[in-house]
């Protein structure tokens, strides 16, 4: 369903727009050797994600095969391939933050969220990422939320922070 | 286009300005102008510190005070642990975890009364004689020696005429007018720089080899993906010095032959790429990049490709095929990218902290930088610390320091009254030392030689409540996901040894396990063809060495001494604690707590998930790990 409004044969006039902004992004990166991975990052700034049928756009526009783009899209962790839900929570599994305890926190997350980590609740409205490093140790454990940061945590801050959202 | 006589002109107009933001000693009467700092580090801009300034101009606003005051926004002072930070020059006084609500009192008392907002003051710095010390005296600041983060909460990063006015772009002018590539070439070389990213290699000896390619075409390229998870220098220097980096490509391009540069920078770090992008802008305009720079003839360019999260990428070879548009795999060297690298042509790829050296080396001279450090690792680095210690955040340190003096020190030792167990050096590659080796110093031979390394930095504290198992599943895991796939033992081997750790800290493992885990490690470490599968086992072995008493107490007597191995522990409540308040059964996740009011409550074990929520809550402590 949201492939398709995503895609090139998408109607509506928002989904004209995102596809405008791809094709410039093409053009703006076609003559630019290593074009593949500028265009991927316009496309899931655009999107939130990497659409298949916006990815077929960037096969014909810039002669590379779907396999080439899929290889390239599914190797690097910042690349998504399926929708995200309205808030993306990233939960900081760094070495400082795990010390101090993300994994209790990550638990926690999955329990009152219901999903599994790298799970998107029912109703779209959460996505659970796990993520590398977000660079704010003094913060541990760390995670954001959308673009708002919650640091030093405990598992028991969970169900208020996430109440904010729903 | 600007001219080395316009770089001098900029240099005088704003070095008065900078001049203020030194700790005088003057009396408060004695002031007529305050600057104010305010943190715009990644830390210290998650806990508000952008509405901490905006705050602070209405204040000052309010009360006619403008001309008074400046307000800046700077990279990290470091002590992330504190903030957000503001420290208020000249007295250098320290404010810390400061927050909106402080703002009108501290104005009120500090900037015009000239009394210090005592609520705020960071307490290491009171004295019991009430003398505050200025920050600059405190443990954490005064062994440190700031070189690759020089101008790092001393100037705003967004303005190019603040970096001019601190000498700013004069290596660069000094370069192109008055040495040779060679020259440039010789003082990196003399002046001891190792790569500063993990490998160590000599800096000046990599652009000779570059140098020495006859190409039209050369690289430079900046590695500025930090995947090492609990290192984050570079992204401060990023956020904090962005000039410094672009200064220093330019040098290397004109050392080496080259006129194009590319920065591989991390999408995950958007404050750094946004102040990277301003400080590009910033210097085009400055005709400090581009074409015929500072009237030499020389002309130089950078672009920026946004990494995508591989750790894998911090390979040269990966990195290079990223910006070539590919999956970032390393294929083996030679041939070395000095030789052929991005797109066939000779490459240089140096990381941001080394290269946030280069211009400080160019204008204090290859002697001044070798005189810091030990003999082969020569110059300071920049720690990120972390974990179980007072003060986290980045030090930096000349080499040769002892890991004693930068945890205990600097760091302020473990927090709560928790015994230090271990410290994990150098990221997934490296290793965990303990108590033992706290008095070693800390160089790039002498880490190594102890079975962990320096890798990019990160230095994480471990007290007692850490298990080592655990933590050494916690790197596996991590180069398990992040392993390329190219090389069938990294790919599989790191996987088989995850297993392998999983087992045992699920009470599952046997003597001939710990056996295992030491063999594969060693095939893993011989037979992958880049650094990420040659250490990948390092976290392993070194724990296996140094803990091994802990792994086996899991494997024999199936029992997690940390507390932290869920398979291995339970929660029980004490009888004798335990007041009834129910507070762990409303919070429990399960209801896998019961009890009546006033009465002791009970864990269903066969219920309960080890969240720990109930340990957590627990006012009277009576929920207990068994």
């Amino acid at each position: 369903m949201e492939t398709h409004q995503a895609g090139s044969c998408g109607s509506t006039a928002e989904a004209d727009e995102k596809l405008m902004k791809v094709q410039s992004a093409i053009s703006q990166f076609r003559m630019v050797k290593g074009a593949l991975i500028p265009v991927l990052h316009e496309i899931q700034d655009i999107y939130g994600y990497l659409p298949e049928p916006v990815l077929e756009v960037v096969s014909a526009e810039l002669g590379l095969t779907m396999s080439e783009i899929y290889g390239v899209a599914s190797f690097y962790h910042f690349f998504s391939l399926t929708p995200k839900g309205e808030h993306v929570v990233h939960l900081c599994m760094g070495t400082a933050c795990y010390i101090k305890g993300a994994q209790g926190i990550l638990d926690r997350l999955s329990t009152e969220l219901h999903v599994p980590v790298q799970g998107t609740t029912e109703d779209n409205k959460f996505t659970l990422e796990a993520t590398r490093c977000l660079g704010a140790c003094g913060l541990a454990p760390v995670m954001t939320i959308g673009e708002k940061v919650h640091g030093r945590l405990v598992p028991g801050n969970i169900p208020k922070i996430l109440k904010e959202y729903k | 286009m600007k001219l080395l006589t316009d770089l001098e002109a900029i240099k005088t107009l704003t070095q008065a300005r900078l001049d203020n933001r030194k700790v005088t000693g003057a009396l408060p009467e004695a002031i007529t102008f305050r600057s104010v700092m305010v943190c715009g580090g990644t830390g210290c801009t998650s806990s508000d510190s952008s509405q901490i300034i905006d705050k602070l101009n209405q204040e000052i606003a309010a009360r006619g005070i403008q001309v008074q005051v400046e307000v800046v926004r700077t990279g990290c002072f470091g002590l992330c642990e504190l903030g957000p930070v503001v420290i208020v020059y000249p007295e250098g006084i320290f404010y810390s975890r400061v927050e909106v609500q402080d703002i009108p009192k501290l104005v009120e008392a500090h900037l015009l009364q000239g009394k210090p907002y005592e609520k705020k003051i960071y307490e290491k710095t009171r004295q019991d004689n009430g003398h505050i010390l200025n920050f600059e005296e405190t443990e954490f600041y005064k062994k440190q020696v700031r070189i690759a983060l020089h101008n790092c909460g001393v100037i705003d990063p967004e303005n190019i005429d603040e970096y001019i006015g601190s000498d700013g772009y004069q290596a660069l002018g000094k370069v192109l007018k008055t040495m040779s590539r060679q020259e440039v070439i010789e003082t990196v070389k003399q002046s001891g720089l190792r790569g500063r990213g993990g490998g160590g290699f000599n800096t000046g000896l990599k652009w000779e080899f570059a140098a020495k390619q006859d190409k039209a075409q050369k690289y430079v390229i900046c590695n500025a993906d930090e995947g090492d998870p609990g290192a984050f220098m570079d992204r401060s220097i990023l956020e904090g010095n962005p000039h410094s980096v672009i200064e220093a490509m330019a040098i290397a391009g004109y050392a080496i032959g080259a006129d194009q540069g590319f920065i591989y920078v991390r999408a995950e770090y958007p404050i750094a790429v946004q102040r990277f992008m301003k400080a590009l802008e910033q210097a085009r305009e400055y005709g400090l990049l581009g074409s015929d720079i500072l009237g030499t003839g020389f002309s130089f360019s950078i672009e920026v490709r946004l990494g995508a999260g591989a750790f894998v990428c911090g390979e040269e070879t990966a990195l290079i095929h990223s910006i070539e548009g590919h999956r970032g795999m390393p294929t083996p060297k030679p041939p070395f990218p000095a030789v052929e690298g991005l797109w066939g042509q000779p490459t240089i790829i140096n990381n941001v902290e080394t290269l946030a050296n280069v211009a400080q080396i160019i204008m204090h001279g290859a002697a001044w930088y070798a005189g810091f450090g030990t003999e082969k690792s020569k110059g300071t680095k920049v720690f990120a610390l972390g974990g179980k210690v007072v003060n986290t955040g980045l030090v930096e340190v000349p080499m040769g320091i002892t890991l004693r003096e930068v945890i205990f020190e600097i760091g302020g030792g473990i927090p709560g009254g928790k015994k230090f167990k271990a410290v994990q050096t150098g990221g997934p590659s490296g290793g965990c030392l303990t108590e033992e080796h706290l008095d070693c110093t800390i160089d790039f031979d002498t880490l190594t030689s102890l079975g962990s390394m320096m890798g990019s930095g990160g230095m994480i504290v471990m007290d007692e409540d850490t298990c080592m198992v655990d933590v050494a599943r916690f790197y596996l895991d991590f180069t398990r996901d992040e392993s390329c796939g190219k090389c069938t033992l990294c790919r599989i081997g790191t996987k088989r040894l995850l297993e392998l750790l999983d087992k045992i800290t699920e009470g599952k493992g046997t003597m001939e396990d710990l056996e295992k885990l030491e063999s594969l490690s060693n095939q893993i470490r011989n037979a992958s063809l880049c650094a990420l599968g040659q250490t990948a086992p390092n976290p392993v072995l070194s724990t296996l060495k140094y803990f091994r008493e802990e792994y086996l107490a899991h494997v024999v007597d199936h029992k997690c001494p940390a507390g932290v191995c869920k398979s291995l522990i339970a929660y029980q409540i004490d009888e004798e604690l335990c007041r009834g308040c129910s507070l762990c059964a409303k919070k429990c996740p399960v209801d896998a707590i019961t009890g009546e009011l006033k009465e002791p409550f009970v864990i269903d074990t066969a219920v309960c998930i080890k969240c720990g929520v109930c340990f957590d809550v627990c006012k009277f402590k009576a929920v207990a790990i068994v």
